[in-house]
């Protein structure tokens, strides 16, 4: 591949830090990737047995195990940490190592940017999991921080705030970093609609992250504020208003939520042209979709809170921009199943993982529809109902994206094939357990469980019991994918510069793995 | 993490390419943007503005663009407001009385007064026990009562809402004791009134109508 | 019969009878208000809808799945574009949203029209109980949760009604318009019956208002259902909805209660209890109104509540203790019990704080209590 072959470069000859000082100042895209995964995989690790904790508490009524104050903490720590200790920073490991590599740039326009993007996350991740063992434990709040609840929390609290903001930080820069880098890096002929669909969902999210995570560190900080100079922006005593907060929040909350799918389309987008050997279908219809959903997220947030008592015109307007936002949602599911429709499918473990997430993200989809309707979610917010309908949309939607996309990539990154037998047993474990495990949520949230109890009523044991088993084998299946990993990395049939009979892209074109350095030389793009 | 791990080792297997122990960007070298970018322009990446500049230009606008969401996040507490203002969503609505004060005999509105108290270690505060009927457009005067249960002075703030939400507009406050701070010396009671006009725009079908203060003490908590 | 049809459905798509019993439920309770029957017909149609539209889909995607498979020997056809199809399936969508959007419209502007009610209850959310006010009557009272702390630790069996049970319910009659008034003392709780369709948040410095109107006598449970803490799960909701008739004996049982109460209040201040009377009703009252955050065991949680067990304040002075306690900690969890508990329950569970857990307070008599009240 002579397009990788380095030529003579004026600082090539110069020594380089080994050891774990090498991996602190590292500034190659697929290092940073490679750090930016492992910390996701680690802090999977750490919100997973949070998780199963939850789950076995909820496993019968009665108090067992955790005090409420402590199944409080363990809850909010749990969504903190998924979304923003392993969601996120597993989409900008994918965003690191395939996005030079698939525009046929040499690098992140901002490398030692984005060594520090990186490095502030382990700190953030200490200071939240640290808190945990502060006098009075860690924030119990809930990850939406609702004052005044908020208010009453101990240093643990204002420790979560700080950790937010470098978490914060941390994203900012990763996304300047890769919207830079996708606008300005692009290989001569890689025009903007010939960007893999990968590509032109990380470059809408980065605009996402760049325009809302400011807003989050700005209620975050009117909380600290409040907390702690005496002021009363959320404080009904000083003229302030507790939800103003949940109005800032859920401005900032909306496009989370799709900062958290959209790469995921961008990896389902990939990997099933793919394994169905075909194009994409409708690429231009998928990148006029994304970014429509991305304006339009903008325009819900007051979805999250029907129940505050606002105005009827204003429930009404929410509804239907919300509703509004199923049409370019269908219009992926439909999109996809058009590129599989006539295809030459074979089913690997990537391809098994993105056909279960277009299957059961569409489930979580129409719960959203379900709860976009004012009255129905009158009844349904704040139950198990909403549990069941955002882990459907996060488990079996983004982070089954991410494992599809671990499938797909890894020969590229270790230059060995997955061991597919392992990788169908994982897949077929999880797959199963994930929907044991959350489905009987919807028939909880019906029956009338609030959500964020440690304790329940008789009539919700049952379904509890099932969900929780559930839970008890999707946790400890991913324990095969760590085998399978570290399998692929230690060993395995050699991977093909084309590791997958149909995958197309300048990834494809470099050998497995990607040499350290790749498309020195820009390649030509026709 | 060990750089002979398992995640670093494919890496420096891989045939063909510099080996990881010579890389050309180690950040001792590199100038503000990164030196592989820098290296791009000279080697040709160039559709418009591929340079070290160029990312230098988008990375600015981007970095205004959050500076400027940063801000806008502390300013949708002012926006919300004024955009309650214009849709007439607002609690505090326009306080002046109506230019054109007829009074519409045709109905009557009940106005039904609650007082809620958030330190009842410090205060008593009590609102008028029967509701009050007026037609729209009427000067309707209430009292409040609020007493220091304490040895020492107190300063508090009540703070108004109304139940329909729809109805704040239609409450047009010439005087309220809500406007101002209230000061009460030890075992101080004093009458708090509101006076108020419920104004002839008010919803026909709207014939309950709930104003409910609550107190706060204001200053440092003791 | 309006519920038959639904059930029938429910058993169409689900493909067995639901059991009588409430356990394994699989849907929204039986309503007992239009609106709640509204709720329930909405979200059956957009069930309906969203199942069609997964099988119809999906359906096509298992079509391809199994007959357009390599290992059949199907060859990929490399379309990539139809405008027309993708048009149609823009469209499409647009227009059943708009179909399911109307009814819930309607729904909406029932569910905020709090116009022209029989009777306004203003309810306020504490950590971690609810308080009722009759605004028009004079009633007003406290309910809180009368589990047994034992059921919760899994020492004894558990009741049928396990943590939805309260001590007082809240009661109303039976077809009229209730218009709740609600607003929270801390922090925000939210009010939810399932069965009446009802559900608003409650927030503290100002009020909301929602409303119902029962359609049958029988009692309704819900929970509070936005996260305030550690007693989150342990604040339940119970509506009784009586006749005309019944409520108005209850109304008037309630409001001479009041005055006899009031009364024997006044006696009990002058009686002097033994310290063994005291220490038996104190202990009860603790329970209900202080174990949550000072648990059973008097020795608090570290770095929330504090401990009593070996405490200051209960081995102090009493004067100390009753202050504290009729008028809380400002600044803290600890609220003001002067309206909550009268005078002999206020010595009766002080006392039991000063002699429980091996602390060695003096006791209290109603009268010291009262002294004390400002």
């Amino acid at each position: 591949m002579e397009a990788t072959l380095a030529p003579s470069l004026p600082d090539e000859h110069h020594a380089a830090p080994t050891g774990l000082w090498r991996w602190l100042t590292t500034t190659n895209h697929k290092d940073i990737g490679t750090l930016y995964f492992w910390f996701a995989a680690t802090m999977f690790l750490i919100g997973g047995l949070m998780a199963m904790l939850i789950r076995a508490e909820l496993f019968q009524p009665g108090l067992q195990l955790v005090q409420p104050e402590v199944f409080n903490q363990l809850t909010t720590l749990h969504g903190l940490i998924m979304i923003f200790g392993v969601i996120m920073p597993a989409f900008t490991a994918f965003a690191n190592w395939q996005v030079p590599l698939m525009i046929g740039a040499p690098d992140m326009a901002f490398p030692r940017m984005n060594n520090w993007s990186f490095w502030l996350l382990p700190v953030a991740g200490m200071f939240l999991v640290g808190s945990l063992f502060l006098p009075g434990g860690a924030v119990a709040g809930g990850w939406t921080m609702y004052p005044p609840l908020f208010m009453q929390g101990g240093i643990s609290y204002d420790l979560t705030i700080f950790a937010i903001h470098i978490m914060g930080a941390s994203s900012i820069m990763g996304s300047i970093n890769i919207a830079t880098t996708i606008l300005n890096m692009r290989a001569p002929g890689m025009t903007l609609m010939k960007m893999p669909l990968f590509v032109w969902t990380w470059l809408i999210t980065a605009f996402l992250l760049i325009a809302v995570m400011p807003v989050l560190a700005g209620a975050v900080t009117m909380l600290l504020a409040d907390r702690n100079f005496g002021t009363h922006f959320f404080d009904a005593a000083g003229g302030g208003d507790p939800v103003m907060f949940q109005h800032v929040f859920w401005f900032f909350g909306h496009p989370e939520v799709y900062i958290l799918i959209l790469p995921a389309f961008g990896i389902i987008s990939s990997v099933i042209p793919t394994f169905s050997r075909k194009p994409l279908f409708g690429y231009a219809s998928m990148v006029y979709a994304t970014a429509s959903i991305a304006i339009l997220s903008f325009l819900v947030w007051g979805h999250h809170m029907f129940t505050v008592g606002m105005p009827a015109a204003a429930q009404l307007y929410f509804m239907y921009a919300t509703l509004l936002i199923a049409v370019p949602t269908g219009v992926k599911v439909f999109n996809w199943v058009a590129t599989m429709w006539r295809g030459s499918l074979t089913f690997e473990t990537a391809m098994l993982f993105a056909v279960a997430f277009v299957c059961l993200f569409t489930i979580g989809g129409f719960s959203g529809l379900v709860l976009a309707m004012v009255p129905v979610d009158i009844q349904l917010q704040d139950t198990y109902y909403v549990v069941a309908h955002f882990h459907y949309v996060l488990v079996t939607g983004a982070l089954f994206s991410i494992y599809a996309g671990i499938y797909y990539w890894l020969p590229k990154w270790t230059g060995h094939m997955v061991n597919e037998t392992w990788g169908r047993w994982h897949f077929w474990l999880s797959a199963i357990s994930v929907n044991v495990l959350f489905f009987p949520m919807h028939f909880l949230g019906l029956a009338g469980m609030p959500r964020r109890i440690p304790d329940y009523a008789l009539q919700f044991a049952d379904f509890n019991r099932v969900a929780s088993l559930g839970g008890f084998v999707f946790g400890a299946s991913q324990i095969l994918l760590l085998i399978v990993i570290l399998k692929c990395i230690r060993g395995g049939v050699k991977a093909e510069a084309r590791a997958w009979e149909g995958a197309e892209g300048l990834e494809w074109t470099v050998p497995s793995p990607a040499p350290y350095h790749t498309f020195v030389v820009p390649p030509e793009v026709k | 993490m060990n750089p002979n791990g398992p995640s670093a080792e494919p890496l420096e297997a891989a045939p063909n390419v510099a080996p990881a122990s010579r890389r050309p960007c180690g950040p001792d070298q590199m100038d503000e943007a990164g030196e592989t970018p820098a290296l791009h322009a000279r080697l040709g990446y160039g559709r418009s503005g591929m340079s070290a500049a160029g990312n230098q230009r988008t990375s600015r606008w981007l970095v205004v663009l959050a500076l400027a969401m940063f801000a806008f996040g502390f300013a949708l507490v002012p926006l919300y407001d004024v955009f309650c203002d214009i849709t007439g969503l607002n609690r505090d609505a326009a306080q002046a009385l109506a230019n054109n004060t007829q009074v519409d005999a045709s109905r009557k509105v009940r106005i039904e007064l609650v007082a809620n108290v958030r330190d009842e270690a410090l205060w008593r505060f009590a609102a008028p026990s029967q509701p009050v009927d007026v037609h729209p457009g009427e000067l309707v005067q209430v009292e409040y009562e609020l007493e220091n249960l304490t040895n020492r002075p107190l300063i508090g703030r009540a703070v108004p809402s109304y139940a329909p939400l729809a109805a704040a507009a239609h409450f047009k406050k010439i005087d309220c004791f809500c406007f101002r701070e209230q000061r009460l010396a030890p075992y101080e009671t004093v009458r708090l009134p509101v006076l108020f006009v419920l104004d002839r725009g008010v919803a026909r079908d709207m014939k309950v109508v709930t104003l409910s203060y609550t107190f706060f003490a204001l200053g440092k908590r003791t | 019969m309006r519920l038959g049809r639904r059930q029938v459905v429910m058993a169409c798509w689900l493909g067995w009878i639901q059991p009588a019993a409430a356990d394994w439920a699989l849907n929204l309770p039986a309503p007992k208000s239009d609106i709640a029957a509204r709720i329930y017909d909405i979200h059956t149609l957009i069930l309906l809808v969203c199942l069609g539209i997964f099988v119809v889909v999906f359906g096509a995607m298992f079509y391809a799945l199994f007959k357009h498979r390599k290992s059949v020997g199907h060859e990929a056809h490399h379309f990539h574009e139809h405008t027309t199809v993708e048009v149609i399936w823009t469209v499409i969508p647009l227009l059943i949203l708009v179909g399911m959007a109307w009814p819930a419209t309607r729904a909406v502007l029932d569910q905020k029209d709090t116009t022209n009610p029989d009777l306004t209850i203003k309810v306020t959310g504490y950590q971690w109980k609810w308080e009722y006010d009759y605004l028009q009557d004079g009633v007003k009272f406290i309910s809180a949760s009368s589990t047994p702390a034992d059921q919760i630790a899994n020492k004894v069996a558990k009741g049928a009604h396990y943590l939805l049970e309260v001590d007082e319910p809240m009661v109303v009659p039976v077809g009229k318009k209730v218009r709740i008034l609600l607003t929270s003392h801390d922090v925000i709780h939210a009010w939810w019956v399932s069965e009446l369709g009802v559900k608003q948040d409650a927030i503290p410095g100002f009020i909301r208002d929602t409303w119902f109107r029962a359609n049958e006598i029988g009692t309704y449970r819900g929970q509070c259902a936005e996260l305030c803490g550690r007693g989150h799960a342990f604040m339940p909701i119970v509506v009784e909805v009586k006749s005309e008739a019944d409520y108005q004996t209850w109304l008037a049982a309630k409001q001479a209660g009041k005055q006899a109460k009031a009364v024997a209040a006044v006696a009990a201040v002058s009686k002097t209890y033994s310290a063994e009377e005291l220490k038996a009703s104190g202990e009860k009252i603790y329970a209900a109104n202080c174990a949550a955050c000072h648990q059973a065991d008097g020795k608090g949680l570290p770095g929330v509540f504090p401990a009593l067990a070996g405490s200051k304040v209960a081995n102090g002075p009493a004067a100390a203790h009753i202050d504290r306690v009729l008028h809380g900690k400002d600044g803290t969890a600890m609220s003001a019990f002067q309206d909550q508990l009268d005078d002999a329950d206020l010595a009766a569970v002080i006392t039991w704080e000063r002699t429980a857990w091996g602390n060695k307070g003096s006791p209290v008599q109603p009268a010291d209590v009262k002294a004390q009240r400002k």
